[in-house]
């Protein structure tokens, strides 16, 4: 934003000044060149004759996804009740976990800012940079299929997102009630149990309902990798190209997630 | 006849009559005060005149225009007569003072040449122009949200003066401000009105003020117009019309005291 | 009156002891007979989803030695061996999530005003909200099924699921944004007489933009996790390699894979942060 002065002494305006522009436009020009090029590389690495064909290979298996096959949905209640159950019990596993974490992790709780906190953010860091199907894959290997490693999956990705969230709500808090309950003469954990839990119980309610509502969609696909859940039927179903079962399957879970959500924003907006 | 409204009705959706078969006509220059209680239907006369609240039935015709019956497009290049002026100021908060005031330009350039907000050169000169008559010309790159409430009102005021109006409409100017800050925005609306001949429709709370600074006043009850007369034949009578029964003997007089009150207090 | 100024108690009668003794800390639910339904459901639930849970501990203890030959390959991950491959898919995946943001964010503007009550008709706001629900049900993962499925093995359908995820992400998000706007600054804009796009750019943008840069940066973070486990299903990225190394058991190729993954989703999660900080 810049006041110029015209050759005649009156003032000019315009929003940047010419250097500014300069920059923005170069800018915009590098965004879009860098766009381009990856896409070009992209590109080199698609089969283009596969892409002219999507259109009826999407018509075709559309074909073949319809009509669901109903019948099949008998033999999906028990996967689907797995797949709720890793997301509900591996949620709570991951609070276990996570809340104590956001408390190490918080500037203004943590026992330490030079050793314990940066210790407990990489672990954070590290738990939430690596996807639920990634952590599956690990524990698949190591516990063997089934939904004992979907569930460990769910809580390792989940410890970190509630960690973080649950640390930066506690780094919000309004610090003066702190200091009232201190001046009381509390100590530590009674300033902890009175002035900072009460304040941050509505983010940690709405967090692991948030957390709970994007698990379900997560505990969905697990299966895809073994660890369990109505994903392995899923799979199952695509290797042997049967994709009426597929539709079922994806009916279902958009049943599912839809309650879910809703569920979710109900108590979300009865804490907040 | 500058502006001439014929049998104005409102019906929100919610069954609320706001405005009932209201005629009322302002000739070029004149500044009017339009008084009356909260819900009397003043914000929505005022909205209805440029169609910002589209009327149920009647006729609004500005110059000899219909603007009742006036197209997208068209009716765009009608509101460019007719600034508007705002009770919370209603700038963009996040643009620079400079940029809000050219807004008032919008209705005259191109999407393209507002985006990369190229304006001819013309408006930045009147830009300038007005900022400094209203003593802001070195808030120019200030962002809006910068500025306190008298300043953000004038940047308002210039705001709606770029548009080269023939007809302010005015809602709550002073509705945000403080007792001195509101006499100060008012004379600066009524002077530039007379500098510019402008007519200026004001919805105002205050009926000191709206007696001070106005020569026609005009008191909205329940969506039909009460009162229509020169300010200083405003009387308990007409007040009681307005906002129903009460000891008024004070208000009254209570202008010119105030006035005094202001002035001291500047001084 | 008593003599603090405080009303007096009710009739003098207030006894303070019986009261002390009948005080309870507030109960988190009211009524009595649902806090412990609550609470029975709960155990029920607990119990019930715990003897569900079949462990094979025959099938772990073999784990623990997996387990152990997992984490020796963390001392030291092997970059060299494979570095081709990781090289290749890193570049993969970045490239996916640059394209995808760019895409999924100007195709989620327009989405975003038709998904905003107060911009957009009825008919056009649930056109919009649907497809928004439609890309947010689905995991990135059942998307990318269906795109390979369509325009074959490789990063381009990995480009399009994170695009779409991105739409829905993004579009939701903004449109809430924009339903929270100030409506009186787009009313003074809309009475200066000016269109409707130019609303747009002078009323509702400049209320918007900053969170809009925000979750587009968030969203490139986002975009870039998800890139790396496309490759299960065969859409490209750092995942196929991971996924091959874990299906030859060369663990210290994974554990080196892993490192590259949470070293740039740390850069990215700084620059997302510092960018966010910088349009506030």
């Amino acid at each position: 934003m810049a006041i110029l002065t015209r050759a005649d002494g009156t003032p000019d305006w315009r929003r940047r000044t010419p250097r500014a522009d300069l920059l923005v436009w170069a800018g915009w020009f590098g965004a879009v060149a860098l766009t381009v090029a990856c896409f070009q590389f992209i590109s080199d690495r698609t089969i283009w004759a596969f892409v002219w064909d999507a259109p009826a290979q999407g018509a075709d298996l559309v074909g073949r996804m319809f009509p669901p096959r109903w019948s099949y949905a008998s033999q999906l209640w028990k996967p689907l009740l797995d797949t709720i159950n890793m997301a509900t019990i591996g949620t709570a596993l991951a609070i276990v976990i996570g809340v104590p974490l956001a408390f190490l992790a918080a500037h203004n709780t943590t026992p330490s800012r030079l050793l314990v906190r940066p210790a407990v953010l990489f672990i954070i860091v590290a738990s939430r940079s690596i996807n639920s199907l990634i952590w599956a894959l690990i524990l698949v290997i190591i516990l063997g299929p089934g939904i004992l490693a979907g569930i460990m999956a769910i809580a390792l990705r989940s410890v970190g997102f509630i960690a973080k969230l649950l640390y930066e709500a506690i780094e919000e808090i309004d610090a003066t009630q702190v200091e009232a309950v201190t001046a009381t003469g509390a100590s530590r954990p009674q300033v902890l149990g009175w002035a900072i839990v009460p304040q941050v119980m509505p983010a940690f309610a709405g967090i692991s309902v948030f957390r709970w509502d994007i698990n379900i969609r997560e505990a969905t696909v697990l299966g895809l990798v073994g660890a369990g859940g109505i994903g392995m039927q899923m799979q199952a179903s695509i290797n042997v190209l049967a994709w009426p079962q597929v539709t079922t399957i994806f009916i279902l879970i958009l049943a599912t997630v839809l309650v879910s959500e809703w569920l979710s924003a109900r108590v979300r907006h009865a804490v907040i | 006849m500058l502006l001439t409204i014929e049998g104005l009705t409102k019906r929100y959706p919610t069954g609320d009559l706001a405005l009932d078969k209201v005629d009322l006509q302002v000739p070029a220059g004149q500044v009017m005060a339009l008084i009356g209680p909260s819900g009397a239907g003043k914000s929505t006369l005022i909205r209805c005149v440029n169609r910002l609240v589209e009327p149920s039935a009647g006729r609004v015709m500005l110059d000899g225009v219909a603007l009742t019956t006036l197209g997208s497009g068209a009716l765009r290049r009608a509101r460019r007569r007719m600034g508007m002026i705002f009770q919370e100021y209603a700038l963009v908060e996040r643009l620079t003072v400079m940029e809000n005031v050219l807004s008032g330009r919008l209705g005259y350039v191109g999407f393209w040449a507002s985006w990369f907000r190229r304006f001819p050169r013309r408006d930045i000169e009147e830009a300038f122009r007005l900022l400094d008559r209203v003593g802001l010309a070195h808030m120019a790159d200030k962002r809006a949200d910068a500025l306190s409430g008298g300043q953000r009102q004038r940047v308002g005021i210039v705001r709606a003066l770029m548009q080269d109006p023939k007809l302010l409409l005015v809602d709550e100017p002073t509705a945000s401000l403080d007792p001195k800050t509101s006499r100060q925005i008012m004379r600066l609306i009524v002077e530039l009105c007379a500098e510019r001949g402008l007519a200026a429709i004001i919805n105002i709370h205050d009926v000191a003020l709206a007696q001070q600074f106005a020569r026609r006043i005009v008191g909205l009850r329940a969506g039909r117009i009460v009162f229509d007369g020169p300010a200083e034949d405003l009387r308990a009578e007409g007040l009681t019309a307005i906002y129903g029964e009460e000891d008024w003997s004070q208000t009254i007089r209570r202008a010119e005291e105030e006035e005094e009150a202001a002035t001291e207090s500047a001084a | 009156m008593s003599a603090t100024g405080l009303p007096a108690a009710t009739g003098g009668a207030f006894d303070p002891a019986a009261a002390a003794r009948g005080w309870r800390p507030p109960p988190l639910i009211a009524t009595p007979w649902l806090r412990y339904a609550v609470y029975l459901g709960a155990l029920a639930y607990a119990l019930l989803a715990f003897s569900s849970i079949e462990v094979n501990w025959t099938r772990a203890a073999e784990g623990v030695e997996r387990a152990g030959r997992f984490l020796g390959g963390f001392f030291p991950p092997d970059f060299i061996t494979k570095g081709d491959d990781i090289l290749a898919g890193l570049l993969e995946s970045l490239t996916m999530t640059v394209v995808s943001t760019g895409i999924g964010i100007i195709l989620s503007i327009p989405v975003a005003l038709g998904a905003s009550r107060n911009l957009a008709p009825l008919p056009v706001y649930l056109a919009c909200r649907g497809l928004i629900a439609i890309s947010r049900t689905f995991q990135e993962i059942i998307i990318a099924i269906v795109f390979v499925a369509m325009v074959g093995f490789g990063p381009l359908a990995g480009t399009l699921t994170l695009a779409f995820a991105t739409i829905g992400f993004m579009a939701k998000l903004i449109a809430e944004d924009i339903e929270d706007i100030q409506a009186s600054q787009a009313e003074a804009v809309r009475a200066t007489g000016a269109s409707w796009f130019q609303l747009l750019a002078w009323g509702v943008l400049p209320q918007v933009r900053p969170r809009l840069i925000g979750l587009s940066a968030y969203r490139l973070d986002i975009n870039f996790r998800e890139s790396a486990v496309l490759g299960l299903v065969g859409a490209g990225g750092i995942g196929d390699t991971l996924n091959t190394s874990f299906d030859r058991y060369e663990f210290d190729t994974a554990a080196a894979v892993l490192i590259v993954i949470i070293v740039i989703v740390l850069a990215c999660e700084y620059a997302s942060g510092f960018i966010r900080r910088k349009v506030q």
